[in-house]
């Protein structure tokens, strides 16, 4: 897997979160995603960069372009150093919101995704990476 | 941040067209500015066109939501029109199925249901008046 182009974002506050979905609808057309494609990923995007900034008190998101064995992709990791998710599999439920929410982010932005990566530590932050191929 | 999403009025009517990649509270300030405007003018029906967003997050999502039921509160309908397909096939795999909200395929089709409503509304008015 060769690294095409990579970058990385600030995630502090609801500007970001336009900027993240720009750069990512930007890299997604470039790699030739069709329209459908592309608004999968930029929402899943949205979502993420939403809870890094509202729930993990800020942090960033790296933007990756992928290829592998000929297939292009796009991976997208956020990053934040905020509270943590105590219970993942909880988090990951529809409907389960810690306040304010719908409770879709987490488990939408992992349907919109085609591989779906969670870690988080209490106390520590939490880090989702999402790709989705061509 | 001090972007304001207009709201045009005509007649019974008020149009909002949403022609920006929102931010969140761009999104918030929408929701509290149509009431105010629903409340001065006692509109009967609100058209919101969203053709121009090429996505719909769960927080616009929620807005639109919101701004369904609050217009419903306020005596006006709401019909959202023009959503792009993309969005409608992305929006039904996040898991939001917008219920209550009314939806039409473009703004003459809301339009007609807009007007449609008013005129059952306007009939039930008149029948329960003595």
């Amino acid at each position: 897997m060769a690294d095409q182009e990579a970058s990385s974002l600030e995630l502090r506050n609801e500007q970001d979160i336009v900027r993240t979905r720009q750069a990512v609808r930007k890299l997604s057309q470039a790699l030739g995603f069709s329209l459908v494609d592309q608004t999968k990923l930029v929402t899943a995007a949205s979502e993420l960069a939403r809870n890094t900034v509202k729930h993990g008190r800020g942090g960033s998101v790296r933007v990756e372009s992928l290829e592998q064995s000929g297939r292009r992709g796009v991976r997208l990791a956020f990053v934040d150093s905020g509270p943590g998710i105590p219970d993942l599999a909880l988090a990951m439920t529809d409907g389960w919101t810690s306040g304010g929410g719908l409770g879709l982010g987490l488990s939408g932005a992992k349907r919109l995704s085609n591989e779906f990566e969670i870690s988080s530590t209490p106390g520590i932050g939490t880090r989702v990476t999402i790709t989705r191929w061509k | 941040m001090n972007e304001r999403i207009p709201i045009l009025r005509i007649g019974d009517y008020l149009l909002v067209t949403i022609q920006v990649d929102m931010h969140d509270q761009l999104a918030v300030s929408l929701q509290e500015n149509l009431g105010e405007k629903i409340e001065t003018t006692g509109a009967k029906g609100v058209l919101l066109d969203i053709s121009a967003l090429d996505i719909v997050d769960s927080f616009i999502g929620r807005m639109i939501a919101n701004i369904s039921s609050m217009s419903r509160v306020l005596g006006a309908n709401t019909v959202v029109v023009g959503m792009q397909p993309a969005v409608a096939i992305t929006l039904v795999e996040l898991g939001l199925t917008l219920p209550g909200v009314q939806t039409a395929l473009n703004a003459e089709r809301g339009m007609d249901l807009l007007r449609a409503a008013m005129a059952t509304e306007g009939g039930a008015d008149g029948g329960s008046g003595s």
